[in-house]
């Protein structure tokens, strides 16, 4: 089974969100990246497969050379190899189209990608590659096995959660649950000495014309200091979120 | 030219949310000088949607599509986007939503802007406004294809009631087959969910521990409200994952948020900043929390919670 993961390169969540050139981009300076935490649960499922199915795991990134560190990253905690698509990526669906052609050209079975990024949070790349690809489709995953083709999936739906029953080749859109948060990996030593060597290989983007542009960002408004109500007066809390706030 | 709404139900009824996006859905219309359309599957009385804009429903009732099969929903709202040549389709942003708005950007070959929060500032160029880098900001995002899809955030534009006299049709879409389907769900029968609660009751670790939970239910109980809790919580298995909120959990979208014994750390504000009032009950006065929050009770929770309890029982009892 060869299992492909795809990886987002996002700002750490503590990153102090900015933008530069009038608004128009985001603010590089000082952020920590790190690979996206649901793409990370999707990795150390992954990681379970090639332990105990034998499959080999591929971990891909659209971006350009500064995100090479956390592809070595997720090489350390175990991936086999990497491809990064030399390309800045414009949207959600150029991404998804661009990986269409990496499954494709590698013949994956499985493809798992985290069910959006905490950045753009677009939460679209998985469904599109999945249509893209003409695939089955998981979204919201937060357990699956594999047997031979059958895959058995959870899904989290709003009040509950449901299960499906469906074949590879798959996309499924992981996040916290398709493994317990006790069970991520920090890389070791030895990972990342290992993680040097392992291949990384550069592809060229295919030619998409792009169907959204950003235009420029904003910052939600400053919010106001907080009104501190006395624990001993708990009825004008009740009060104010009768009259003034209007929430009850 | 329309602007096409799928309006979700379960079982038959609408959730608030089919009267939210047909709601938007008509704004859109009026911006563009054309008309909504809504499209239904398997809902009782479509009626209602007349009182939020819905100039024409598309009925679709086939038992094929009583469960929900992202796939084959997808196909179905592609036949009707085309069939109504809708230049902007709307949906919103459920659990089957976020699940079936991709698949039907790329049947569609169109642009596609999750998380959306406002009308198009402009629809010529088509920009809207959307939620990123988890609520810490917008970004405004001009979709550049001939069909737009829009998936709205949940509780972001409201009910707006306006009614018109509407007319139904009915419509029969030819089914593909999905390679998935459903073995079982498992839902928890009578409880407001976080996703569709108005007001959501969160409790943290400052609660000790899980046979504490009792005033947090009947907190919730009292405000009809959703039960939730921190990241923290759910990993040392006092409560379920399904419960926890936060950047890695569940998003909450709520009216009304409730904090109680939780410090706020950063994971867990980026998952609830979009509920638009915020309440910490915490004895740490220096809580990250209170930065975030609208009003803030300094005190121990044992003590703050079953007197704000009675208090809102007070509350009830004459305003009812």
């Amino acid at each position: 089974m060869k299992v492909l993961v795809c990886i987002s390169h996002v700002p750490d969540t503590t990153s102090k969100i900015n933008f530069m050139d009038n608004d128009t981009k985001f603010d590089t300076n000082g952020v920590q990246y790190v690979i996206n935490p649901h793409d990370e649960y999707s990795l150390t499922r992954a990681m379970w497969l090639k332990e105990n199915q034998g499959a080999t795991v591929t971990v891909v990134n659209v971006g350009n050379a500064t995100t090479e560190p956390t592809l070595r990253k997720a090489l350390a905690i175990g991936a086999d190899d990497a491809i990064r698509v030399n390309a800045e990526p414009i949207d959600g669906f150029f991404v998804a189209k661009q990986l269409a052609e990496v499954v494709k050209n590698g013949e994956f079975d499985l493809v798992i990608a985290g069910r959006e990024s905490i950045d753009y949070n677009g939460g679209m790349v998985p469904g599109m590659l999945a249509a893209l690809l003409d695939f089955n489709f998981v979204n919201a995953c937060i357990g699956f096995e594999i047997n031979g083709n059958n895959v058995t999936a959870t899904r989290e739906i709003d009040g509950g959660k449901e299960v499906l029953a469906t074949s590879l080749p798959t996309v499924i859109a992981g996040q916290k649950g398709i493994v317990e948060e006790k069970d991520l990996r920090i890389p070791n030593m030895r990972g990342i000495m290992t993680a040097r060597s392992k291949p990384l290989s550069i592809v060229e983007p295919v030619a998409f014309d792009s169907t959204t542009a950003t235009i420029n960002f904003e910052k939600p408004a400053a919010r106001g200091a907080v009104k501190l109500v006395s624990a001993d007066n708990l009825a004008e809390l009740v009060n104010l979120l009768h009259t003034e706030a209007k929430v009850i | 030219m329309a602007v096409l709404v799928f309006a979700e139900s379960t079982e038959g009824k609408f959730k608030k949310t089919a009267f939210e996006v047909t709601s938007y859905g008509k704004k859109v219309a009026e911006q563009l000088g054309t008309n909504l359309v809504v499209l239904t599957v398997n809902a009782d009385d479509i009626t209602s949607l007349y009182g939020y804009g819905a100039e024409k429903v598309l009925k679709i009732n086939n038992t094929s599509l009583a469960t929900f099969n992202a796939k084959i929903y997808a196909d179905v709202i592609k036949q009707a986007a085309t069939k109504e040549n809708a230049q902007v389709v709307i949906i919103d942003s459920s659990s089957n939503g976020t699940y079936l708005v991709p698949l039907v950007a790329v049947n569609l070959n169109a642009g596609l802007a999750t998380n959306v929060v406002a009308l198009p500032s402009s629809t010529s160029p088509f920009i809207v406004k959307r939620k990123s880098f988890s609520n810490k900001a917008f970004n405004n995002s001009e979709i550049k294809t001939a069909i737009k899809v829009i998936g709205l955030a949940k509780n972001s534009f409201g009910l707006k009631e306006q009614a018109v006299t509407g007319s139904e049709e009915t419509f029969s879409p030819t089914l593909i087959n999905s390679g998935v389907t459903s073995t079982s769900v498992d839902k928890s029968v009578g409880k407001v969910t976080i996703a569709d609660a108005d007001i959501v009751v969160s409790g943290g670790r400052g609660l000790k521990g899980p046979e504490n939970w009792k005033m947090i239910e009947e907190l919730a109980e009292v405000l009809g409200a959703a039960t939730a809790c921190s990241k923290p919580v759910s990993d040392l298995g006092w409560r379920p994952h399904s419960e926890h909120v936060g950047q890695t959990g569940k998003p909450v979208t709520s009216n009304l948020y409730i904090a109680i014994g939780i410090s706020g750390a950063i994971q867990h504000l980026a998952g609830v900043n979009s509920s638009k009032v915020k309440v910490v009950i915490n004895t740490d006065a220096e809580a990250p929390f209170f930065k975030a929050a609208d009003y803030g009770v300094v005190g121990d929770a044992f003590e703050v919670v079953p007197k704000f309890i009675e208090k809102l029982k007070e509350f009830k009892a004459q305003n009812s």
